[in-house]
């Protein structure tokens, strides 16, 4: 009888302990939905408890899901009902998407978002532009990361136009020790956006040709397209050994390694690179093609966090948003995570060389967004997973560039009504 | 004392009693575990999505659309014919491999027998993931050992990224599938083979016949109800595939689709994929298909090859 009067007691502690608990998680905690799992550290050991600064109450989790599976998991748990309280946003029309099925909340209200210039919410804004549903966080520049004792080796310097870096790819391959071009067509979607989206610019013309294909003044199967698949076709030989097997995380380690030359990058590796890679690198922006005498970069805004309608801690939620606007987190995110340039109005230090030379591009070249990512992936083919199709397929040799660039202008039209 | 009731001379109403009684649990988690499920997966099925999320009625139009529209119907075509192709090295390898280890493991006198047992059915104990994680960094061009294996027995030429060459993607796939299931028709037939009374084996002894005559002629026909039964689960397993091919190549199931099956298709269409917002609706049309392919194939089965199969007991 005493013993299982003990055992009882001792149930009813702990039952009561565990509703305690949980009374706590509801009122103080937020989590937080990502596909930056390759920040998780960073976000643990340096954002969150700066936050906690501020507020020591509030205890932030930070949840990140693969990027590549991050839509379609984000979508599930938000249909489920089981998603966190603040969404990280992918661009454009995934995150309006989002807004137009009641899952994320219009933030006019939210205290700092004029913080940021117009260009810098109109990914996360309604296309009457009257509605802000995701507070921008950073955007990401394209590049190429080289290994700067490869360069050495063969005595090149950065490469100003197509025909440099070609010779430079010659001399690597005949040396032997460094795999030329580090990037592998597993996953698809880095020949889509570090070749693609990376060197198109230049050929496309950035902006101009980016809206001329909203518009319908221009066509998929126009001349700059057809040459950037072109291009991109031509990288094949100087890729690994068996580089359709070789994945984004296998392309990371190569490089890290110190085995590989050029890594066609996205400015959002520079922190993978910064833990791992023992030797000195640096940094170039795209070639420029022959005759091709002004310069683009892809300067993509990338990431915002919005709140979820369903979150149960909405006022917490908020708090983390307004602060997210401040210029504190705009210098602590720019430095912690190079690579990540943040979007408030205000100029930030950043420290990290990398880093900064790749925002450097952004005195010398125009600006422009990936060209897939406003309205014109909306439908079905929508053209993000076409690029990424064909982009692999192109350089596998498994497709010619001209009926590449008729599959993705196939594509679009079957859907795609441009208003004339 | 009187008889105890006979259940053929119960009254009516205690038989049904009884037979609520006994059945009634099963049958309620069966129907709200499976039936219920398949029947609102059906009923999703002929609802479409709007613009802003709601569901509204549209018939039998997704199935219309997915079997005629080429921009959903190629995919849906090649991701069945990738399946079937799944399905016949399967049919080719896993279950003649599992039938001849099972006879080897069979023999009278087999030292070691349940080491290899444990050892050959380990795999299929393993989490797919961890397969999936394991054979990728085995047969990686960078990392893998596979390259030097084959190298060291002079080999090397053949070695190629399989997993991402579209020709051989599929196969690698199903090869690594029938070396993680291989287990499970040993298991099975070894089991019908260990039923075979050892009078019959001794009968073909005495008149002469050695052991791979014995099994040919004696312990395959005996065994062919557990061979169907290896095969349809083979089949069923097989079209509802999707996790190895998942954790391998991703939901895209690159390369350019050359390992997607009617699961990672479905599971496309259903949630989405990357930028491509998820449809549940359409999604559920391609379930149902996929329902119907499985049910016509099981059905030619019981109906064509179950009949035949004569079952000796012993």
């Amino acid at each position: 009888m005493k013993q299982t009067n003990n055992i009882v007691g001792r149930m009813a502690a702990a039952a009561a302990a565990l509703l305690a608990g949980l009374a706590c998680a509801q009122a103080g905690s937020i989590r937080i939905e990502s596909w930056r799992n390759d920040d998780a550290d960073i976000w643990n050991s340096q954002i969150i408890p700066a936050f906690n600064k501020q507020y020591p109450d509030i205890k932030v989790e930070f949840s990140p899901s693969a990027p590549k599976e991050y839509n379609a998991a984000l979508n599930a748990r938000l249909a489920g009902g089981t998603a966190g309280d603040l969404i990280t946003c992918r661009p454009f029309d995934a995150s309006l998407d989002l807004y137009n099925k009641k899952n994320l909340v219009g933030l006019n209200d939210l205290k700092g978002l004029d913080n940021f210039s117009d260009v810098a919410k109109s990914a996360w804004t309604t296309d009457d532009g009257k509605t802000a549903f995701c507070v921008p966080m950073a955007s990401v520049i394209h590049g190429f990361i080289y290994n700067k004792d490869a360069f050495k080796k063969i005595g090149a310097s950065e490469p100003k136009t197509l025909a440099e870096f070609h010779d430079i790819l010659d001399k690597l391959k005949k040396d032997g020790t460094y795999t030329p071009i580090v990037m592998g067509t597993n996953d698809q979607w880095e020949s889509a956006t570090m070749g693609f989206q990376n060197i198109g610019p230049n050929y496309w013309h950035g902006e101009d040709g980016r809206k001329a294909l909203i518009e319908g003044k221009a066509k998929l199967t126009d001349a700059p397209y057809v040459a950037t698949l072109k291009e991109l076709a031509t990288w094949a030989p100087d890729m690994g050994n068996g580089y359709q097997a070789q994945g984004y995380a296998d392309s990371q380690n190569l490089f890290s390694l110190g085995k590989g030359a050029i890594y066609p990058a996205g400015s959002w590796d520079i922190s993978t690179f910064r833990a791992s890679a023992k030797f000195p690198m640096g940094a170039f922006k795209p070639p420029l093609p022959a005759g091709a005498t002004d310069c683009y970069i892809s300067d993509h805004t990338d990431i915002g966090m919005g709140l979820n309608a369903a979150s149960k801690n909405a006022g917490d939620a908020r708090k983390f948003l307004e602060w997210l606007a401040t210029p504190e987190f705009a210098t602590l995110y720019g430095n912690a995570l190079p690579g990540f340039f943040p979007l408030s109005k205000q100029p930030v230090e950043i420290k990290d060389d990398l880093a900064a030379t790749f925002v450097s591009w952004r005195k010398e070249c125009k600006s422009t967004i990936r060209n897939s990512y406003q309205i014109l992936s909306r439908g079905t083919p929508n053209l993000e997973n076409e690029l990424w199709n064909v982009s692999a397929q192109v350089i596998n040799a498994a497709m010619t560039p001209d009926a590449a660039a008729k599959q993705l202008q196939d594509g679009l039209d079957k859907w795609y009504k441009p208003a004339k | 004392m009187p008889d105890p009731p006979q259940v053929a001379m119960m009254p009516r109403a205690r038989l049904l009693g009884l037979m609520l009684f006994f059945l009634g649990p099963a049958v309620a988690v069966y129907t709200a575990i499976s039936i219920y499920p398949l029947l609102a997966t059906m009923a999703l099925a002929t609802y479409k999505i709007t613009a802003n999320g709601d569901y509204e009625f549209a018939g039998l139009s997704n199935f219309t659309t997915l079997l005629t529209d080429p921009s959903w119907s190629k995919p849906f075509w090649n991701a069945a014919w990738n399946n079937l192709k799944f399905f016949i090295v399967h049919m080719l390898v896993q279950n003649p491999v599992g039938i001849a280890l099972a006879g080897l493991l069979s023999l009278p006198d087999l030292t070691g027998k349940s080491v290899y047992r444990t050892l050959i059915f380990l795999p299929t104990m393993l989490s797919v993931v961890i397969v999936g994680f394991a054979w990728n960094l085995i047969l990686s061009p960078l990392w893998g050992v596979s390259e030097s294996l084959l190298k060291d027995v002079g080999l090397g030429a053949l070695f190629a990224p399989w997993l991402g060459l579209p020709s051989t993607a599929l196969i690698t796939l199903a090869l690594i599938s029938v070396w993680q299931f291989v287990g499970i028709p040993l298991m099975l037939i070894y089991a019908a083979l260990l039923n075979i009374p050892e009078e019959l084996v001794d009968a073909a002894r005495v008149d002469g016949l050695g052991q791979l005559r014995i099994f040919a002629f004696i312990k395959l026909p005996l065994i062919l109800p557990t061979i169907g039964l290896v095969s349809v689960l083979t089949f069923v397993g097989n079209f509802n595939a999707f996790d190895l091919v998942y954790s391998v190549k991703g939901a895209l199931a690159g390369p350019n689709f050359a390992s997607d099956l009617l699961g990672t298709f479905f599971y496309r269409t259903f949630f989405g994929n990357q930028l491509q917002v998820g449809d549940p609706a359409m999604g559920a049309a391609v379930a149902t298909v996929m329902f119907f392919i499985i049910l016509v194939g099981v059905c030619i089965y019981l109906l064509v090859i179950q009949r035949r199969l004569s079952r000796y007991t012993f």
